[in-house]
């Protein structure tokens, strides 16, 4: 029985991941509205619930076109590319714990032992995504808008992976369930590692292609960006892809800096251990839907970036700060040891 | 075989071979494969096919598409490719170090030598670049 536990936990998180893309594009519609004082979606079923299950449908039959300037496998193979690491990267992270049959089983696909490693390997290949979409479409707003894309993801690459070392030097391990278990047993991530932390959220923000770092879209000036010739269902599978690598940063900030699924309290309240671990899952999740609704909150209220701003504010602040808290992390461990 | 006992960890992972513990992310990749192509498959069978001429041409605001799509780009986006590429790397180098730097820094301080030393060159060749001018952009 044991051996088919992350089967089951690899069709929940699959099942997951997919169903939390439309409900999020519906909660970013309603708080975007909300932010703007309107109401955003009510005319499909109460409330505007049935919204993103008519977007769906909506995308599912329309014509697929492919244009004839296009180079047609790099074209179609594009928004796979997307897709694919979206779903890929969850194989390592681990939700929470359960005691199933009277043994404790931790909530993960794959125990690898190379865990955040995996997460920045998988989810750095939506890149390629962005530039064969790009060249593919033979557009010059696509192409411009790949570039500027392409470019940004590989800057901001860099503070994001510096970022993470001075959580792993205090865990000693890459493990992601290594770093929740220490949060456990001392304090939340964001208390260790604040300057870490802040960096790596707005890495996470340029990552995913959010305001105030979506320039490969910049609607205003490149009309779409990378995706402006794609239709139909290979246009959503773009946001697809965006939605679900925008639920796994979240997941990853809480794992790294919230305490993953720690709930404060709640281990000296003497409850059952499922329940305890279940309320615990609840509270992982409850900290990722605020994360998400960060997300939105960010995007109206922060002006989009200037491209060399864009570029100076990575090379020239975010890696000298991520590195000098690699620095200071070291030496003051040192001191204390 | 024991390939790796866990250092904080009390659940389950010890004398797990890894084959066992990869064999579900090969199953996930191979999901994660297919899914897209199910997608591609579905809207191509579901949706009309009627292509026309204007359909079909480049979408330039409306406008008749004017020289080449693929035209001259800024050297900056080869510069920046290659220090990518030189600092992901040293990057990379920097993740072992962390991972045993906690055990190791207990018994000596030589560890943090290394690495202030790793840090230091990587910093000239940031300063490097900088002063050449090659992380500007106007």
């Amino acid at each position: 029985m044991e051996i088919f536990y992350p089967y089951i936990f690899m069709g929940i998180l699959l099942v997951t991941w997919l169903t939390s893309v439309p409900v999020m594009v519906l909660v970013e519609r309603k708080v975007s509205g909300w932010l703007q004082y309107r109401v955003g979606p009510t005319r499909v079923g109460p409330w505007g619930l049935l919204q993103p299950i008519a977007d769906a449908l909506k995308f599912l039959s329309k014509e697929d076109v492919v244009p004839h300037h296009v180079n047609k496998w790099l074209y179609i193979f594009a928004p796979a590319l997307m897709v694919f690491p979206a779903f890929f990267v969850i194989g390592v992270i681990p939700v929470g714990i359960l005691t199933l049959g009277g043994k404790e089983i931790l909530v993960q696909i794959g125990h690898t032992n190379i865990g955040i490693l995996y997460v920045l390997a998988v989810s750095s290949l939506v890149v390629y995504s962005i530039t064969f979409s790009a060249w593919a479409s033979n557009n010059k707003y696509s192409l411009l808008g790949g570039l500027r894309s392409a470019a940004q993801m590989m800057s901001y690459e860099l503070p994001m992976g510096l970022s993470i070392l001075g959580t792993i030097m205090l865990v000693g391990s890459l493990r992601l369930e290594d770093i929740v278990n220490f949060q456990m047993n001392s304090a939340w991530g964001i208390v260790w590692q604040p300057l870490g932390a802040l960096i790596f959220i707005v890495t996470a923000f340029a990552e995913t292609n959010r305001l105030p770092f979506d320039l490969a879209e910049a609607e205003a000036e490149l009309v779409g960006g990378y995706h402006t010739e794609y239709s139909s269902m290979k246009f959503a599978m773009f946001f697809l892809g965006e939605y679900c690598n925008m639920l796994t940063a979240s997941v990853m900030i809480t794992l790294l800096f919230l305490g993953g699924w720690n709930v404060p309290f709640v281990q000296g309240m003497n409850l059952e251990p499922l329940t305890q671990q279940v309320i615990q899952i609840a509270g992982l999740a409850l900290k990722v839907v605020f994360l998400m609704f960060f997300f939105v909150w960010v995007r109206w209220t922060l002006p989009r970036f200037r491209y060399d701003q864009l570029m100076n504010f990575g090379w020239k602040t975010l890696i000298p700060l991520a590195l000098a808290n690699v620095v200071i992390t070291a030496i003051v461990m040192a001191i204390v040891s | 075989m024991v390939l790796y006992t866990g250092l904080f960890l009390n659940t389950i992972i010890e004398d797990t071979p890894i084959y066992e513990n990869y064999l579900p992310i090969l199953v996930l990749m191979i999901v994660a494969t297919l899914i897209p192509l199910a997608i591609l498959v579905i809207t191509n069978i579901l949706g009309p096919q009627k292509p026309s001429e204007r359909k079909l041409s480049v979408y330039e605001s409306g406008m008749p598409p004017v020289g080449d799509a693929h035209p001259k780009f800024s050297v900056k986006f080869y510069i920046i490719g290659m220090l990518f590429i030189l600092f992901d790397i040293e990057i990379v180098f920097m993740y072992p170090w962390a991972v045993i730097y906690k055990q190791w820094i207990s018994t000596s301080i030589f560890i943090l030598v290394e690495g202030l030393v790793f840090v230091g060159i990587l910093l000239v060749g940031y300063i490097y670049a900088w002063k050449k001018g090659a992380l500007d952009w106007e």
